[in-house]
């Protein structure tokens, strides 16, 4: 639990740090959106590729972006081992089989990508909370959805309450540390391989997690109060977002990538080559 | 008329169960701009509430508070009393808002709606004065407890506030983060003149102030300064402890050693030492007496 790598800054000088945050969580949107069109093995590499390359532009140790793989390492496996013994092709033969699962070629392609997708789908996101504070975030957030406010929608609110929600998922990690000692010095049982017993076990952590969150609330609350804090009205920036020239430059290589990448599916010009590396 | 204004306030909270505990009763106190008071009482005896009361954050049941002649119970001014004082709270943790050390020292300033060149000049001159300049740009993970409420400070100090009230803000930090936010604090109070309230159960951090005043089960007991150490009776019935140095000396005196009330242990050894001194010369004068004496005979 104390790695937790999400939500955590980690401060450098790059390009990637300095880029605006509006263009940031642009780009991420249609990154995410792009992970969804990759069919391909070439695609997947493709975007890869840019990933890498943007993680070295970061300066971030590649392998801080690489432990927050961890944390859906689980749920990868899971989906991954369920694909390949739960995928049918109707007219190929099995490569295996035992009783109801059968494996086949195209089962282990399909899972291996499913992988792919999903950890390709963490580490940018990741790679966005690394490269920007959580004001900047809440910031570029607050900016893009600022047209939602003459829908009367809570925008600065909403981003207000994400960056709290941030700044304290550490502070709580610390904390369930800190009542699962506590719990098991009073003879708390953590340890059983039953799940179900694993889940009833967390209980005891839960409650008094909830409880000293509402509390900790109340005790940020006062601070703000006290520091003046009446919402969004009558409120200036220390920084004002100002987008650059890179900023542009940067959103418009990876609108190339999606082209690049929707050509790679629909092959719309009908290119050859591109039946033929697909896989 | 006084900065800060506590007139015959009581105040009672709701333990649950439509049961009220009374927190205090008829308390009065004013306090003075540039002046360093310590509060000190044992737990429970409305340290905590009185200090929520001075800015607004609880309303007095009967009496009223006021601040530079604006009160409390008035809604509109709420926003001006905060800003003329600012409140450090005991956990450090509870009270950034955001993960960025220059960024929550920027949230007071961003309340004002100041310009963002003055907030910039703000936050850099606040992680000034607490030595944290340094830290601006690190999260709060990578800080010490006693670097941690220092950051508070100055997110506090950003406002640029006539008056801080720190309540037990030092009570969860070991003894070198305390030390560290007692020297930022006196320093605020020394070079920006910026009336102090420190709320504290730290004997020793209490010494250190000009004014201190003692809470007990409500009610204000006692309001003097350090000569208040000489009548100790006062803070052992409010189940209070005295600071070590005035301690040590109680029982010199028993022994007849008369040293004074030293307040901090470096005074408590030079009075102990020129006590000595003067006892020694006593003694040599009282000899050469008595060999003078035997020489007459």
């Amino acid at each position: 639990m104390r790695d937790m790598t999400f939500g955590q800054y980690y401060p450098a000088k790059s390009i990637v740090h300095r880029a605006d945050p509006r263009f940031k969580l642009i780009i991420l949107l249609l990154y995410i959106v792009m992970t969804m069109f990759c069919e391909s093995f070439v695609s997947f590499g493709l975007l890869s590729f840019f990933v890498i390359i943007t993680v070295i532009l970061s300066r971030v140790p590649p392998l801080k972006v690489l432990k927050s793989l961890r944390l859906v390492l689980v749920i990868v496996l899971i989906t991954t081992v369920l694909m390949m013994v739960f995928y049918t092709e109707e007219g190929e033969a099995a490569l295996a089989e035992w009783g109801i699962f059968h494996i086949y070629l195209g089962g282990i392609y399909a899972s291996v990508k499913l992988a792919w997708r999903l950890m390709l789908l963490v580490t940018m996101p990741t790679l966005l909370t690394l490269t920007s504070t959580p004001t900047e975030l809440c910031d570029g957030l607050e900016s893009l959805m600022s047209p939602l406010k003459k829908l009367r929608f809570p925008v600065h609110e909403l981003a207000l309450i994400m960056s709290i929600a941030l700044r304290l998922i550490p502070t709580l990690v610390e904390e369930t540390d800190k009542i699962t000692s506590a719990q098991k010095a009073r003879g708390a049982a953590f340890e059983s391989r039953n799940p179900f017993k694993k889940i009833k076990a967390m209980i005891p952590v839960l409650i008094p997690l909830f409880v000293s969150s509402f509390r900790r609330a109340d005790e940020l609350a006062d601070a703000m109060d006290s520091r003046c804090y009446r919402g969004a009205n009558g409120r200036t920036r220390m920084k004002s977002l100002k987008f650059h020239f890179g900023d542009v430059v940067a959103l418009l290589i990876w609108c190339v990538i999606f082209v690049a990448i929707l050509f790679l599916k629909y092959n719309w010009l009908g290119w050859a080559f591109i039946t033929a590396v697909g896989l | 008329m006084p900065f800060l204004d506590i007139k015959s306030v009581d105040y009672a909270y709701n333990s649950g169960d439509d049961e009220y505990i009374q927190a205090l009763r008829s308390v009065s106190l004013s306090i003075e701009r540039g002046e360093f008071v310590a509060l000190v009482g044992c737990n429970g005896s409305g340290k905590s509430t009185l200090a929520r009361l001075c800015n607004g954050l609880i309303l007095p049941d009967r009496g009223y508070v006021t601040v530079d002649g604006m009160s409390t119970s008035d809604k509109k001014s709420l926003y001006d009393i905060r800003k003329r004082i600012g409140v450090v709270f005991q956990n450090p943790d509870n009270q950034m808002v955001t993960s960025i050390v220059e960024d929550d020292v920027a949230f007071g300033p961003e309340n004002l709606g100041l310009p963002p060149d003055e907030i910039r000049a703000r936050v850099d001159w606040a992680l000034n004065c607490v030595d944290m300049s340094a830290y601006a740009k690190s999260g709060p993970l990578r800080l010490s407890g006693g670097q941690k409420q220092r950051v508070a400070i100055a997110g506090v100090l950003a406002l640029k506030p006539q008056m801080m009230i720190l309540d037990e803000a030092t009570g969860m930090l070991d003894p070198d983060g305390r030390a560290e936010v007692m020297r930022v604090v006196e320093k605020l109070n020394r070079e920006e003149n910026m009336a102090v309230l420190m709320i504290t159960h730290f004997m020793e951090e209490a010494a250190r102030a000009d004014r201190i005043i003692i809470l007990d089960h409500g009610r204000v007991v006692a309001d003097g300064d350090k000569k208040l150490f000489e009548t100790p009776d006062v803070f052992t019935r409010a189940g209070l402890d005295l600071p070590i140095s005035v301690r040590l000396a109680q029982k010199l005196r028993a022994r007849g050693l008369d040293v004074g009330c030293p307040i901090d242990i470096d005074s408590f050894v030079s009075s102990a030492l020129s006590a000595l001194e003067v006892q020694r010369g006593e003694v040599k004068s009282d000899e050469e007496k008595n060999s003078n004496g035997g020489g007459e005979v």
